[in-house]
C-alpha cells in the first residue's frame, strides 16, 4: 500500500523523529469548516430525533401519580421537535452552502448521470467492496458510490423527513400556522395522518441504516482505502496514502 | 303550498316580532355592522324562503340518518319541520314509489339551481353502478343526475366524504366517495361514522341561515368542526403529556383514566368534534367512556391496521407487520450484512498478506 519513502523530505521541527520512515503524502482541504459543523450537528440531532421519536411512537412505561406531577412525554416530543428545527434549519444552511462553498460541498445533492467516468466509478467501487478489485480509486470528494448512496438514503429521506415531520407538527401548530400552510400539502397525497405518521417512521429506519452503513463504510475506508476519511470530516484535511497514477 | 320562511317559523315557534328584531339588531351589532343592517337582516329572514334539501341514501348503513334525528341542539324536528324544507328522504318520508320519485324530478325543475342534494353513502361505480340500485336506476345515475342542478352538495359521514367500509380495500364493488363523482358542484364533507348529530344539524342550520357553505378545509370539512384534532382538547390530553398510559385494558391506568395513546387511540390523528361537542346531548365520547378513538372520520380508517395498535401496520403479502418490525428487521439485515462484510475484509486481508 504505502509508496517507498522519499529519501530528500525532511520533517522540520518534529522533536522525537529519528528512525522513522517519512512519507511525502499529499493532502488536500476538502470539507470546509460549515460543512464540517453541519455534519457533525446533524448528526447529533439525527441521533436525538430517532430516540425520541422511537419513544413517539412507543412511549416508556407509565408513570405512577399524578399527572400535574409529571411531563415527561411532553419533554420527549419537545426534544423531538427542537431537534428537528436544528436538523431543518442545519439543511437549510446546507443547501446554501453547496451554492457558495467548494465544489465538494454540492455531491450530495445531485447525483453526475450524465458522466462516464461517474458511472465507471460506481462500478469500480461496488465491485471493491464485492472483494472484485484489489484496490479503490483515490477521490478528492466522496467516491460515486458513496454519492449515490448519500444522495438517495440521506438526502432525500432527510428532505423527506423534514416535509413529513413539518405536516405532522403543523397538526398541532393548527391549521392557520405556517407550517400547515407550507407543508399541509402532504395531507392531500395522503388525507389520513396516520398514514403520514406510519411514513415518517418507516423514514426513521431508512435514516438509522444509512447511519448504520455510512458509519462502517467511513471506519472501513479509513483502513483500507488510499485516503483518509474520519480524521477528514474533522480537521477538513483530506490525505492520500499514495502518489500512484492509477 | 309556498314554502315558508325563516320568520314565518319563529313565529310559529312563539317568538315574538319585537323579539325577532331584537335579534337581527343583535346579530348586527356583534359583526360589527351598521344599523342598517339590522333592518336588512329581517327583510332578508322575513322574505327568503327556506332551502329544499333532497336527501339521498346511497351504500350505507343509515347511521348518519339515525344520528341525525338524535340531534339536541337544534333538535331535530326544528330543522326538517321547520328551518330547512326535507322535500326528499326516502327513509322516513311518508310518500314511497312513484310518488316518491316524482319529488325528485319535482324539485329539479322548479327549484333548479338552488336546492342542497345531501348525499348518505357512496356510489358504487363497478359493474356500471348496479351494486345500488335505487327506484329502478343505479345510485350513481339518480346521484348525478339530482346534482346537475343542485346548489350544493352535502356529503354526509365516512361513506360519502371518503369511502367509509364498502370502499375498504379490496373495494369489490368500488365504492367511491361524492367529489370523486361530482366535480363541478362545491361539496361539504361532514364524516364521521355516523358524523355527531349536533355537528349534522349545526351545519344544515348554517347553510339555511347564511344561504352559503361554511368556510372549509382543504379536504372539504367545515373548519368550525374539524380544524381541530380530537387530542387537542381531549380530557385526557394531561395524562398524555405527563407520559401516563393505560397499557393493558384492566390495569391502574385504566381505571384512573390515562391517556390511551397505547391502546391504539387514533385522537392525534382524528380531526373532529368529539371532545368538544360530545355525543347523546354532550353525555361523553368515546375516550371519556374507556375508549380510544378508531379514527372514524377519517379517510380509509378501516385500512389503518388494528383499532388497537399504536403503530399501524402495512399489509404486504397477506401480513400485517408494524413499522418497528419492518424497520428493525431492515436494521438487523444491514447490521448482520456489516459484520459479515467487516469479517470479509479482515479475511482478505490477512490472506493477502501471507501470499504477498
Amino acid at each position: 500500500m504505502s509508496d517507498a519513502p522519499h529519501s530528500g523530505v525532511r520533517f522540520r521541527g518534529v522533536i522525537d523523529l529519528d528512525e522513522h520512515k517519512v512519507h511525502d503524502r499529499p493532502t488536500i482541504y476538502v470539507y470546509e469548516a460549515p460543512v464540517r459543523a453541519w455534519h457533525w450537528t446533524n448528526a447529533l440531532a439525527i441521533t436525538v430525533l430517532a430516540v425520541t421519536g422511537y419513544f413517539i411512537g412507543s412511549p416508556p412505561p407509565a408513570l405512577a401519580g399524578e399527572a400535574s406531577a409529571h411531563f415527561l412525554f411532553g419533554y420527549i416530543r419537545f426534544i423531538h421537535f427542537a431537534a428537528a428545527y436544528i436538523l431543518a434549519v442545519g439543511f437549510l444552511v446546507r443547501i446554501y452552502w453547496g451554492f457558495v462553498g467548494n465544489s465538494h460541498s454540492r455531491q450530495i445533492f445531485y447525483l453526475p448521470v450524465w458522466e462516464r467516468t461517474w458511472w465507471a466509478g460506481v462500478v469500480h467501487e461496488a465491485l471493491w467492496y464485492l472483494f472484485l478489485r484489489k484496490e479503490p480509486k483515490k477521490y478528492v470528494g466522496h467516491n460515486p458510490l458513496a454519492q449515490t448512496a448519500m444522495f438517495f438514503m440521506f438526502t432525500l429521506f432527510t428532505l423527506f423527513m423534514i416535509i413529513t415531520g413539518f405536516a405532522l407538527y403543523s397538526e398541532g401548530a393548527g391549521i392557520d400556522s405556517w407550517q400547515a400552510k407550507l407543508f399541509g400539502w402532504v395531507f392531500n397525497l395522503f388525507p389520513n395522518s396516520m398514514t403520514v405518521h406510519t411514513l415518517h417512521h418507516y423514514g426513521m429506519w431508512v435514516i438509522i441504516i444509512f447511519a448504520m452503513l455510512h458509519i462502517y463504510a467511513a471506519i472501513r475506508e479509513d483502513i483500507m482505502s488510499r485516503q483518509t476519511m474520519i480524521s477528514t470530516m474533522i480537521s477538513g484535511e483530506r490525505q492520500f496514502r499514495d502518489d500512484r497514477e492509477d | 303550498m309556498a314554502i315558508e320562511t325563516f320568520y314565518d317559523v319563529i313565529r310559529r315557534q312563539g317568538i315574538s316580532r319585537r323579539s325577532f328584531v331584537k335579534f337581527c339588531n343583535l346579530t348586527a351589532a356583534s359583526l360589527g355592522l351598521g344599523p342598517l343592517a339590522a333592518t336588512q337582516m329581517a327583510e332578508a329572514l322575513e322574505t327568503k324562503p327556506r332551502t329544499p334539501v333532497i336527501w339521498m341514501h346511497g351504500l350505507e348503513c343509515t347511521c348518519c340518518s339515525e344520528s341525525f334525528i338524535r340531534s339536541a341542539h337544534p333538535l331535530a324536528k326544528d330543522i326538517i319541520l321547520s328551518m330547512l324544507s326535507l322535500d326528499y328522504d326516502d327513509t322516513i318520508m311518508a310518500a314511497a314509489g312513484h310518488q316518491a320519485e316524482a319529488i325528485l324530478e319535482e324539485t329539479k325543475a322548479k327549484y333548479k339551481g338552488q336546492y342542497i342534494l345531501a348525499v348518505e353513502g357512496n356510489p358504487p361505480l363497478n359493474e356500471d353502478g348496479m351494486f345500488c340500485i335505487d327506484g329502478g336506476k343505479p345510485f350513481v345515475e339518480k346521484l348525478k343526475w339530482m346534482a346537475e342542478d343542485a346548489s350544493a352538495i352535502i356529503a354526509w359521514g365516512a361513506c360519502a366524504s371518503w369511502g367509509c367500509v364498502q370502499a375498504a380495500k379490496p373495494n369489490p364493488t368500488q365504492a367511491t366517495p361524492i367529489d370523486k363523482v361530482i366535480k363541478n358542484k362545491p361539496i361539504i364533507k361532514v364524516p364521521g361514522c355516523p358524523p355527531i348529530a349536533e355537528v349534522m344539524t349545526g351545519v344544515v342550520t348554517y347553510i339555511t341561515t347564511f344561504g352559503r357553505l361554511p368556510e372549509l378545509d382543504r379536504h372539504g370539512r367545515p373548519k368550525m368542526f374539524y380544524s381541530l384534532r380530537f387530542h387537542d382538547k381531549c380530557n385526557r390530553r394531561p395524562h398524555f403529556d405527563a407520559g401516563q398510559y393505560v397499557e393493558e385494558w384492566d390495569d391502574e391506568g385504566a381505571r384512573k383514566g390515562y391517556c390511551l395513546y397505547k391502546m391504539g387511540c387514533k385522537g392525534p390523528t382524528t380531526y373532529n368534534a368529539c371532545s368538544t361537542v360530545r355525543w347523546n346531548n354532550g353525555v361523553s365520547f368515546p375516550i371519556q367512556s374507556g375508549h380510544g378513538c378508531i379514527g372514524c372520520s377519517e379517510d380509509g380508517f378501516w385500512d389503518q391496521g388494528s383499532f388497537y395498535d399504536r403503530l399501524t401496520g402495512i399489509n404486504a403479502f397477506g401480513v400485517e407487520l408494524n413499522a418497528d418490525r419492518i424497520g428493525a428487521t431492515a436494521a438487523g439485515v444491514a447490521g448482520a450484512a456489516v459484520v459479515v462484510h467487516a469479517a470479509a475484509t479482515v479475511v482478505k486481508r490477512l490472506t493477502s498478506k501471507t501470499d504477498a
